[in-house]
């Protein structure tokens, strides 16, 4: 790709980007809203963080993988006890990561 | 994130460095990812300037990497483009969850924290709006933006400048999941929300194979819209009042 046309992708990259991050905080004032999706906007960090996480620990190369050997799925597993436990982010990396390379190391 | 709350009148200082503070567990994933982008682009034979340009002005890590691996195959640039646009779709949802905290706060605020607007500091942010205090916590909002993004700009320059020298590591790679599983579990509260990231997280690894990762976005609706269905049918008296 021309070096212009990479520039021309990034100048659209980043409205598009900013327009979706702006969209409501700007655009739309929240008592617009109806009251029920104001009410659904609270699901917004769960379901998004879970659609986010969920196929990178099932299907860390692609095919779905539900197995012993898969070490991405068994270190997020860990991790999700000490998460529940301990409600602690530098725990949960921790024992996610220590989980990760152990299990790798097998 | 027990150590989150600040103290009984917080500062602007104190927000800012709270928000700050909240966000370095997250360096641990976004800096070897920002250092992988930077070699990933030069790479791809991504000039420098712009591989630092995608990272100044798109600022969206995830849609950052998938243009890098359309550059090298070729892919013409409105395939690009509409790529990181559907990608980043998310932030729309984002920016509808958190705009009623932002809703009395000046342009100027607006356009600054929009911005900053990724996911760790929405997931963090949107936290920090369920305790007291709230006339500061836009300063918090900023220190975490602001810490994400410093740690973006410098780990890509680090990386474009290294270049191939950056081994990819798997459990690198791993820690960007792992942080979002970190900031998953506080977010179920109750029964609607478990239900939709369940319902979430089955969709998602269903439709996976959904071209521009519309699958990701397809499932998130899914699991807000089951989140809102279940608590709408709750009876009044159960229902909690820990909603952001």
């Amino acid at each position: 790709m021309r070096e212009a046309s990479l520039w021309w992708v990034i100048a659209g990259g980043m409205i598009a980007t900013y327009a979706g991050r702006l969209s409501f905080i700007a655009l739309i004032p929240a008592e617009r809203l109806p009251g029920w999706l104001r009410k659904a906007l609270r699901f917004v960090p769960p379901a998004v963080l879970s659609a986010l996480v969920a196929p990178e620990l099932l299907r860390p190369f692609g095919p779905l993988d539900i197995s012993l050997e898969n070490t991405r799925l068994l270190a997020g597993l860990i991790a999700s006890v000490i998460a529940w436990r301990l409600r602690n982010t530098w725990a949960t990396l921790a024992a996610g990561l220590l989980a990760y390379v152990i299990l790798a190391g097998r | 994130m027990t150590s989150l709350t600040p103290d009984a009148r917080p500062s602007p200082r104190g927000e800012l460095f709270a928000g700050a503070r909240d966000q370095l567990p997250f360096l641990l994933g976004v800096i070897p990812f920002g250092l992988l982008f930077g070699a990933a682009a030069i790479d791809a034979g991504i000039p420098p300037a712009a591989a630092q340009g995608l990272s100044l002005f798109v600022f969206a890590g995830g849609s950052q990497f998938i243009t890098v691996g359309l550059v090298h195959q070729l892919a013409p640039a409105w395939v690009i483009l509409a790529t990181i646009a559907i990608v980043n779709l998310r932030h729309a949802l984002y920016s509808a969850s958190i705009a009623p905290h932002y809703a009395r706060m000046s342009w100027r605020w607006k356009a600054l924290l929009a911005w900053l607007l990724t996911d760790e500091a929405f997931a963090t942010t949107i936290r920090r709006y369920r305790r007291p205090n709230l006339g500061t916590a836009h300063w918090y909002a900023l220190g975490s933006g602001l810490t994400l993004w410093f740690a973006w700009q410098s780990s890509t320059a680090v990386g474009i400048a290294v270049g191939a020298q950056i081994p990819p590591t798997d459990a690198f790679g791993f820690v960007v999941p792992l942080s979002f599983l970190a900031l998953l579990w506080p977010s179920l509260t109750d029964r609607p929300a478990a239900a939709a990231a369940i319902l979430a997280a089955v969709l998602a690894v269903a439709l996976a194979d959904l071209p521009y990762r519309t699958g990701t976005l397809a499932a998130s609706l899914a699991g807000i819209t089951v989140g809102a269905v279940l608590e709408a049918r709750r009876p009044t008296i159960a229902r909690d009042s820990s909603g952001a």
